[in-house]
């Protein structure tokens, strides 16, 4: 039993990772419809950018420098996603959506790419320094919980009720909601659609910056190569949830994060990887369109 | 009606004609460094050919090509290891009983995936769009980790001892057999229907085609194709491992196809030679920049073609129909 | 001018007589690509390779190196290079090789074994080199193999163990241990050094390297009378652990075996601590980089691997290596870049000895090697072209890792 306590914490907290980082997916799937890969490397840049502004910031008491750190990376990421979707995305509007995910792909590779040059990052391995204690913040009947497993946690459901609350309780959400919805009605009832995507990208891009940074906290080993993977079981979480849903972005990240935990308890772990896919598969062929995603019936 | 039948048969043995000549007259892969690119390249032609019925053609995204194909090529592999390198055909001596054995095997290679296809098709193909993509590069990834597990394939190191079979014949015998295919389905009757398929899913429906039925099809003989092609590789390497048939593979594979122009077969065929070629002619420049810029390079062209030329090197058209309309033009200049 | 119009009504398309010319002008730089190529090779190969015969005219020495240096792996494959790359430096300083300087042309693989084998073939077939090193991942050495081989040009790879690579093959060799005599090692430090009955087991199924060592350690500590109790898999990448190491904990091992390499065992480390375990965990070479303690932090104290050498061993030829890579890098070498250095010395060796750049005569040279004396060791090639030489256990402390035991093979 003490087993399975623990699958259960250590799936919760990785379930937690994964969720942080599928909130930028989906949101950016449901307002334009396209898989963009290229957060899983705004997702790196901003654990990178967080372990160079630690590394520059003058040494001061230790909660606020999290935040200023936290923040400025935020910060530099919105900026990231706004460059990238003007550059990258924003003149392919009109094209196929196959053109757009492929150009996902190129910016996901070009970044790559480039953080692996020697004089950007380098590919070797880095250590994320400590801007928070870790301590074992719970050990009780062998079941061991630590600070940042739980910081992580907390700040995934923070941000998912924030996100939440911005999107069904805002202007620009309501505008989100109409762009996504329908992009040239909402452009005729006066939403400024580029606006809208924009302001989009900014808040998913942060998002992945936060999320880069809680991940360098608690896993602190950071690469430009770090995104790829951790990006794939993220998106596929987000399907899982239905993409495009943020509350099925939540709960497809606990779910696979819980599925490969217990695969490992319960089952191999040699085959992880793989049950993680079944488990998608298996949904998507009962319910395609994701758990929480509403079946769109095509009009002729 | 007759005459067509014979010019297109014409046209078959003319091109089978071109490929024994050209593998004749051509030094063999081993012993020039760019007929060994051109076999990789060959094989990618089959891949990017073979994707192009589904994605190009039938306008479903697939996303695990390199499952197939490496479906494909483990199972010819296998064969290769325990059958070709222990037995031979009686009466026959050994290389011809090889020769026989392994296009055998390339068959089996193709069979095998084109099962696999079946099996993932029929579940997933109801599903539309990027859920398509998602089961299929999920069903790529399950077929990966497997081969990472099981012993007999040879796990994280890669099945090793396949005898080296694949010459620049066979793959351009192979890539020619897809290309007639690719091009024939697409003028026949079955080929509109997957264009209609391409162009609006309901309305095809409504025109009584079986659209879920025309998509299974297609997405077989795609997959038998990209099975053959990873029995190629592997005959081709004597070495086949998990490595070569990640995620990136797949992408790979989709970014020849969007690139050469989706729904174009000849688009397709040039971005798949010009991506093979591209890397290894790049290796040079290694010298003087110090350090490998290559998948900068490769990043910054994809982009930039995306951005620039939205509907890849040839669009939607062939260089056939290109080269014929020219033609044409420049008739009648001629004669008023 | 009406069939313009015609065709303009036919096609919807607006200027669309661009296409043919755009699309003329890639097939022609394809074209161009190919056939610039076929004519240099041309020139060059008249001889006809697979003679094995030398290129006696070219002034310099050639080394041909294959490493991953971009792709997932790309950390692995730099230092490779630049433990060769030192290598030569330091040759061409002292005078070269028979008096001629070695130059080495270095091609990327992206991790790819179908890439590495075209890469081999280039610089076997187009570069025509004496000597072809690389890689680290045995997969992608077995794919180069058979192209050295066919053409005859001796190969060293630095790091891959798995026997395969050299097993009946005439024309290959390496400087690292192999799987076996590595797993053997540790199994036996663990079962008569420290007295471990009850050990746990955390391979990297992704890794070949790892999966080797982690079968042999297994086979080795049960013949030796020990009990493995869990045998755990991640892949390599991943960040978190704790389920693999929640099922180990489960089990109460005395020590963990983790033959992965340090980018992954540092995060692993502070895992098996925050889960409360306080047992050692052991693992291979391929923990032997700066990197590890940085990640690891203090979690790896007390924890053991193998090696092929010690920072403290006050031989010259290491403390010379160390302090030139340091001067060179700015990091303290790891056990890729050592066995990069000794593989590249190793071949100038071999060429210097046979005085000759006949490639049979450097195979020759370098299937005799007895007693050479790299950084990773006194290399003795055996007649499977494996390397003899004992490896040494270290213990991790103070973040550092301090000598505890020499094992002999």
């Amino acid at each position: 039993m003490t087993e399975f306590f623990q699958h259960l914490v250590n799936g919760l907290s990785l379930g937690s990772v994964y969720a942080l980082i599928a909130l930028g997916y989906t949101m950016v799937y449901g307002v334009l419809q396209l898989i963009n890969f290229a957060h899983a490397e705004v997702f790196m840049l901003g654990a990178f950018s967080g372990y160079y502004l630690a590394s520059w910031l003058p040494p001061f008491s230790r909660e606020p420098r999290f935040v200023v750190v936290l923040s400025l990376s935020m910060a530099i990421c919105a900026c990231i996603g706004v460059v990238i979707e003007r550059f990258a995305y924003r003149p392919l509007r009109q094209s196929p959506r196959l053109n757009a995910l492929i150009t996902a792909m190129g910016v996901s590779m070009l970044i790559q790419a480039i953080g692996q040059l020697p004089f950007f990052m380098g590919p070797s391995p880095r250590f994320f320094p400590e801007l928070l204690p870790n301590r074992t913040l719970l050990s009780a009947a062998g079941v061991s919980l630590t600070t940042l497993q739980a910081v992580t946690l907390g700040a995934a459901v923070l941000l998912m009720i924030g996100l939440h609350r911005l999107v069904f309780h805002t202007r620009f959400g309501a505008a989100m909601r109409a762009v996504s919805f329908d992009g040239r009605t909402a452009g005729l009832m006066g939403i400024d659609a580029n606006r809208v995507i924009a302001l989009t990208f900014m808040v998913g891009s942060a998002l992945a910056a936060a999320a880069g940074i809680l991940v360098g906290l608690s896993y602190p080993r950071i690469e430009p190569t770090m995104g790829v993977l951790l990006g794939l079981k993220a998106f596929v979480a987000a399907v899982l949830g239905g993409i495009g849903n943020i509350r099925g972005a939540m709960v497809g990240g606990t779910i696979i994060g819980l599925v490969e935990a217990m695969a490992v308890g319960y089952g191999s772990s040699s085959y992880r990887d793989a049950v993680a896919f079944g488990i998608l598969i298996l949904v998507l062929v009962f319910k395609p369109s994701g758990i929480f995603g509403k079946a769109v019936v095509e009009k002729v | 009606m007759n005459a067509r039948v014979l010019e297109s048969w014409a046209w078959i043995l003319f091109g089978l004609l071109l490929v024994g000549l050209a593998s004749a007259l051509l030094p063999s892969a081993s012993q020039s460094y760019p007929m060994y690119v051109a076999g990789l390249a060959g094989i990618n032609v089959i891949l990017a050919v073979s994707l192009h019925v589904v994605n190009g053609l039938t306008g479903q995204f697939s996303l695990g090509h390199a499952g197939f194909m490496a479906v494909g090529g483990y199972t010819a592999a296998l064969f290769g290891t325990r059958i070709i390198s222990e037995y031979k055909l009686m009466y026959i001596s050994e290389p011809v009983s090889d020769t026989i054995l392994f296009f055998f095997a390339t068959l089996l290679g193709g069979a095998a995936a084109g099962l696999a296809g079946l099996l993932v098709g029929l579940p997933s193909l109801r599903l539309r769009g990027d859920y398509l993509a998602i089961v299929t590069l999920g069903f790529a990834e399950i077929i990966r980790v497997t081969i990472e597990n099981v012993e007999v394939l040879g796990a994280a190191t890669g099945l090793v001892g396949i005898p080296p079979l694949t010459n620049l014949f066979w793959i351009f015998f192979w890539a020619l057999v897809t290309f007639l295919f690719a091009k024939r389905l697409q003028e026949s009757t079955h080929g509109r229907a997957l264009a209609a398929i391409r162009e609006d899913e309901i309305a095809a429906e409504a025109m009584g085609i079986d659209t879920t039925g025309y998509k299974v099809r297609a997405f077989v003989a795609s997959s038998f194709f990209a099975g053959v092609a990873g029995a190629l590789l592997g005959y081709y390497l004597t070495i086949l491992t998990p490595r070569d048939f990640t995620f990136l593979k797949s992408v790979e594979v989709v970014v020849m196809v969007v690139l050469g122009g989706m729904g174009s077969i000849s688009g397709a065929i040039l971005a798949a030679i010009l991506l093979t070629i591209l890397p290894e002619a790049l290796r040079p420049l290694r010298e003087h920049t110090g350090v490998d810029l290559r998948m900068v390079i490769y990043a910054s062209l994809l982009l930039a073609m995306m951005l620039l030329r939205p509907r890849g090197i040839l669009g939607r058209q062939e260089v056939w129909t290109l080269l014929r309309r020219r033609r044409e033009e420049a008739e009648p200049e001629v004669a008023p | 001018m009406t069939c313009r119009q015609r065709r303009g009504s036919l096609d919807r398309g607006v200027g669309r007589s661009a296409i043919p010319r755009g699309a003329a002008l890639l097939v022609l730089c394809a074209v161009l690509a190919l056939g610039g190529c076929e004519k240099k090779s041309g020139a060059r190969t008249a001889p006809g390779p697979g003679t094995g015969g030398g290129s006696s005219d070219a002034a310099e020495i050639l080394f041909g190196e294959v490493a991953s240096l971009t792709g997932p792996e790309a950390t692995f494959g730099q230092s490779q290079s630049r433990g060769i790359a030192l290598a030569v430096k330091e040759i061409n300083e002292a005078g070269g090789v028979l008096g001629r300087p070695i130059r080495v042309i270095t091609y990327d693989n992206q991790g790819k074994p179908t890439e590495s084998a075209a890469a081999a073939h280039r610089l076997v077939v187009r570069d025509r080199v004496h000597v072809l090193l690389g890689e680290v991942a045995s997969s992608r050495s077995l794919a180069m193999a058979p192209i050295a081989e066919e053409h005859q040009v001796p190969m060293i790879t630095p790091a891959s163990t798995n026997p395969r690579v050299t097993e009946g093959r005439k024309w290959v060799f390496r400087t690292c241990f192999i799987d076996p005599f590595q797993g053997r090692v540790m199994a036996r430090f663990a079962r008569e050094e420290l007295g471990l009955r009850r050990v746990a087991v955390l391979r990297d199924v992704r890794n070949d390297y790892s999966v080797g060592l982690a079968n042999f350690f297994v086979e080795s500590f049960r013949e030796l009378g020990g009990e493995v109790v869990s045998d755990q898999s991640y892949s390599a990448g991943d960040i978190d652990f704790r389920s693999q190491l929640t099922e180990i904990r489960a089990r109460n091992p005395e020590a963990i075996y983790v033959p992965g390499y340090y980018t992954d065992v540092g995060l692993i480390a502070r895992q098996v601590r925050e889960l409360g375990m306080k047992v050692p965990l052991m693992g291979g070479d391929g923990w032997d980089s700066s990197k590890l303690y940085e990640i690891g932090g203090e979690a790896l104290e007390g924890s053991f691997f193998s090696n092929h050498y010690s920072f403290e061993n006050p031989d010259p030829v290491v403390q010379g290596f160390i302090a030139r890579y340091r001067e060179a890098y700015g990091e303290v070498p790891d056990a890729l870049a050592a066995l990069g250095y000794d593989a590249a010395r190793l071949a100038a060796d071999a060429i210097a000895r046979v005085g000759s750049l006949e490639r049979a005569a450097i195979r020759y040279a370098l299937a005799t090697t007895r007693d050479f004396r790299g950084v990773t060791g006194t290399i003795t090639i055996d007649e499977n072209h494996n390397p003899v030489k004992p490896a040494v256990v270290l213990e991790i402390r103070n973040r550092g890792a301090t000598f505890a035991k020499t094992i002999e093979p």
